[in-house]
């Protein structure tokens, strides 16, 4: 009994060690696949670290990292130089076509006539001068026509046109000398244009500016501000003390009529702030006596 | 006298005061004229023509006192003491776009100066009215305006809250949406000052929904408006971790990147001071970062410009390598550690080099392997140096003695820890010394070249007391040893061998 026991006991202590051996192993297994695969994946940290330093050479790459913002900038700044050299060649060609236009009209006369072959048209010479067919393309230049100074003034004889002395039509051109007067019965063309371009001979009343008046109100109000050392009025001393600005009184400053506070009601409401509807009841009964105030003995007491 | 003569007294007295002034303010734009005028009394001159009629007057005048004030604070001290600061509020809300402008141009220059200059400023009132100013239609007034709110929220956090309580931070983000980059610029920097002091003044800059406008902002090309709008974005990160997440979720990276290869030296420094005050809160935000290719991009910055201009980079890959061994591998993989012993030996600055080796420091601490990639680069004598040399600062000497400390206790790389043997404190020595110890038993290769390098010669030469930690590891050591060579390399060995001759007495046949 007692040594079947023991026995019993020493089997199960035995398998029970056994079975814990095993268990250790398989534990062991088990955290060192769990740790390398979950806590600390060695591969997979070489991965990040591989993935880090191809990012950081995309960062240090110049051109890449430009591209979003810098390197459009740049492309388009070379364009726009690009565009204002083009600007500028063209601008200067123009210039220089014109610089040479001008010259070949100043120098028209150089041009080759029938008899007697101008300086680029030299006989000697295959082909004339290219600077021949220059000249043979340009007009040649006119005296320069005095400029006519415009006056300024503001006149009635403005809106009338017509009648101004510059309205009389000109063309570049004059009348040939000996133009024959027209055949029939027509006035002379002196008389006719002196009718037809007779200035205005406006009355006082008419030449008046209609607002003559206010204007030259203005004027001198003009002048005088302009020659004023202080702008504020200046107020006479008897006035002084009148420096205040008028303040007017409360009942002046409401409403039209007076006031029905002391005259219709006496007592001050504002219904927003009431408790309730109802008004304050009365716990005790009126008092008889005051009603009959005045009416009780005589006539002679009554109130007007 | 007619009447002519008298009113030509009057305007001779105007040409007067108008030449006056407008020679006052000419001569206050250049320095040295300022100490004379101030010798000839030129602020009580100036003080009854800011009430003059004519306003050509008043508004020179009131440009002169401020460049008057702008040049020192004594001339600044003497303007609010003259009680100029009432009048000049007063007529700042009724008077025309050149007054306003000079009159904040006044008071910025008199509240740039000290915190109670500026205080002097907000006890007058004039806050409100520079924040109707705030709202003018004038580009000009509103940027004098944001200009003065930004000098009096410089000094301190009462000076900044009294400035948000008078309702200017949501004026100044309108003025950030403006089209005008000098004002841009400005309101930027208005709201960097003002949310520099503490994370409530940030808050209220970032409920705004300013860091958005910030954010927009960074691609804009001027460069003076970048470095504001950095910074402004740096002081609202620096606080917390909430606030430096709400920066990034605004979508910086990245193009904040850019702005660390721009030309210009400041826009750098303050895009990798934000870079620097994100990295620093947690180890996501530092994660982040290096995904999105900060590092390189921080050390290619530090490698392109010197001096002050590197520290908030280098303090970056120091906070980025603290937070974990992972984030301190990668610092390592992108080329950080050769450039910060660059640094280190390059520059002059004392700070700098603290901020170097501390760096060094956290990104070495981890594991053996961090050690060895911080060791090999031959930072280990410059680091000893730096602790040992007289000229360091005391910052600098204990940054780099916990750098040292730091990096010994996980070295394996015996070959960068024999040159510190002879040079080495005993503090430093014993945990040299304990890491040979470590390593010793282990590696029979390590132990032959130990022994004819002239290590183990070494050992024997220190004087350890018996009983420390350094006799224990020495005794370690030379357990390591078969007996004949640790007593032939013992000091004195050459003595005893001589005694031994003189004592011998040779064998007489």
């Amino acid at each position: 009994m007692s040594s079947s026991s023991i026995y019993q006991l020493a089997y199960y202590t035995m398998k029970m060690n056994l079975y814990n051996a095993m268990a250790v192993r398989i534990q062991r297994r088990w955290r060192g696949y769990k740790i390398r695969k979950y806590c600390f994946n060695y591969y997979y940290l070489k991965e990040y670290l591989k993935a880090v330093s191809e990012t950081n050479d995309a960062v240090r790459d110049f051109r890449i990292m430009n591209s979003c913002t810098l390197f459009r900038c740049r492309e388009a700044l070379e364009e726009f130089a690009e565009m204002k050299d083009r600007e500028e060649k063209k601008a200067d060609l123009e210039r220089e076509e014109k610089k040479r236009d001008y010259q070949a009209r100043k120098t028209h006369y150089l041009l080759s006539t029938k008899q007697i072959p101008g300086i680029y048209n030299s006989p000697f010479r295959k082909d004339p001068d290219p600077w021949e067919l220059r000249l043979q393309k340009a007009k040649p230049l006119t005296h320069r026509r005095p400029k006519v100074k415009q006056t300024h003034s503001v006149s009635l004889s403005d809106w009338l046109a017509c009648t101004s002395a510059r309205s009389f039509p000109r063309s570049e051109i004059l009348p040939p000398i000996d133009r024959k007067p027209c055949q029939g019965p027509f006035r002379p063309v002196a008389e006719v244009l002196e009718q037809r371009y007779r200035p205005l001979e406006p009355t006082l009343r008419v030449a008046d500016p209609l607002d003559g008046l206010k204007e030259a109100r203005r004027e001198v109000q003009r002048q005088e501000w302009a020659r004023n050392v202080n702008d504020n009025m200046f107020l006479p001393f008897s006035s002084y003390h009148k420096n205040k600005k008028y303040i007017p009184t409360l009942h002046l400053s409401s409403k039209y009529g007076s006031d029905s506070y002391g005259r219709q009601h006496f007592r001050d409401e504002n219904p927003k702030r009431w408790i309730c509807d109802k008004d304050f009841q009365t716990v005790l009964p009126s008092f008889d006596l005051f009603s009959k105030y005045g009416k009780l003995y005589s006539k002679a007491g009554q109130i007007v | 006298m007619s009447q002519r003569q008298v009113l030509q007294v009057f305007e001779q007295y105007q040409k007067a005061r108008t030449q006056f002034v407008q020679t006052v303010a000419e001569l206050a734009t250049r320095p040295q004229n300022i100490e004379t005028l101030q010798n000839a009394g030129v602020m009580s001159l100036l003080r009854p023509l800011l009430l003059d009629v004519v306003p050509t007057i008043q508004q020179t005048a009131v440009l002169a006192l401020g460049r008057l004030a702008n040049y020192n604070d004594d001339l600044a001290e003497a303007v609010v003491k003259g009680g100029i600061l009432p009048q000049l509020v007063y007529s700042l809300v009724e008077q025309n776009r050149f007054y306003k402008k000079a009159a904040a141009f006044v008071l910025r220059a008199v509240g740039k100066h000290s915190p109670q200059l500026a205080q002097a400023i907000v006890d007058c009132g004039a806050l409100d009215t520079l924040v109707v100013c705030l709202e003018d239609f004038d580009p000009g007034v509103r940027e004098a305006a944001a200009w003065a709110f930004s000098y009096i929220a410089r000094h301190n956090a009462e000076l900044s809250q009294a400035v948000v309580d008078a309702g200017a931070v949501p004026l100044l983000v309108l003025c950030i949406q403006e089209p005008e980059i000098a004002l841009k610029g400005i309101a930027a920097s208005a709201l960097s000052d003002i949310a520099k002091h503490s994370p409530e003044l940030a808050q209220t800059v970032v409920d705004v929904g300013a860091i958005a406008h910030l954010a927009q902002m960074i691609l804009n090309p001027d460069a003076k408006l970048k470095r504001q709008v950095l910074s402004a974005l740096s002081q609202i990160a620096k606080h917390s971790v909430n606030m430096a997440e709400m920066v990034v979720e605004a979508e910086i990276f990245p193009v904040v990147l850019t702005c660390l290869k721009d030309k210009d030296d400041y826009v750098k420094k303050n895009a990798s001071t934000l870079i620097r005050e994100i990295a620093k809160h947690t180890p996501e935000l530092s994660q982040l970062i290096v995904n999105a290719g900060g590092v390189a991009a921080v050390i290619d910055c530090i490698a392109s410009c010197k001096g002050n201009i590197r520290l908030p980079g280098i303090m970056m890959l120091g906070y980025v390598a603290a937070h974990s061994e992972n984030l301190a591998m990668a610092v390592i993989i992108s080329k950080g550690v050769p450039m910060l012993s660059v640094c280190l030996s390059e520059e002059p600055e004392d700070h700098i080099k603290a901020a170097a080796t501390w760096a060094l420091g956290q990104i070495g601490r981890h594991t053996p392997e961090h050690a060895r990639a911080v060791v090999v680069t031959n930072t280990l004598p410059v680091l000893l140096s730096l602790y040992m040399s007289t000229e360091s600062s005391e910052d600098l000497q204990i940054k780099s003695k916990k750098a040292l400390k730091n990096i010994l206790q996980q070295c394996t790389y015996l070959p960068a820890l024999e040159p510190l043997l002879y040079d080495a404190p005993p503090n430093i020595l014993k945990h040299v010394v304990g890491q040979f110890s470590k390593v010793l038993p282990h590696d029979c290769k390590a132990r032959r070249l130990f022994v004819t390098s002239g290590g183990l010669k070494k050992i024997q030469e220190i004087k350890a007391e018996p009983g420390s930690l350094l006799q224990e590891y020495i005794n370690s050591i030379n357990s390591c040893y078969p007996e004949e060579i640790v007593r032939y390399y013992s000091p004195g060995y050459s003595d005893t061998l001589l005694q031994r001759v003189d004592s011998y007495q040779p064998l007489t046949h």
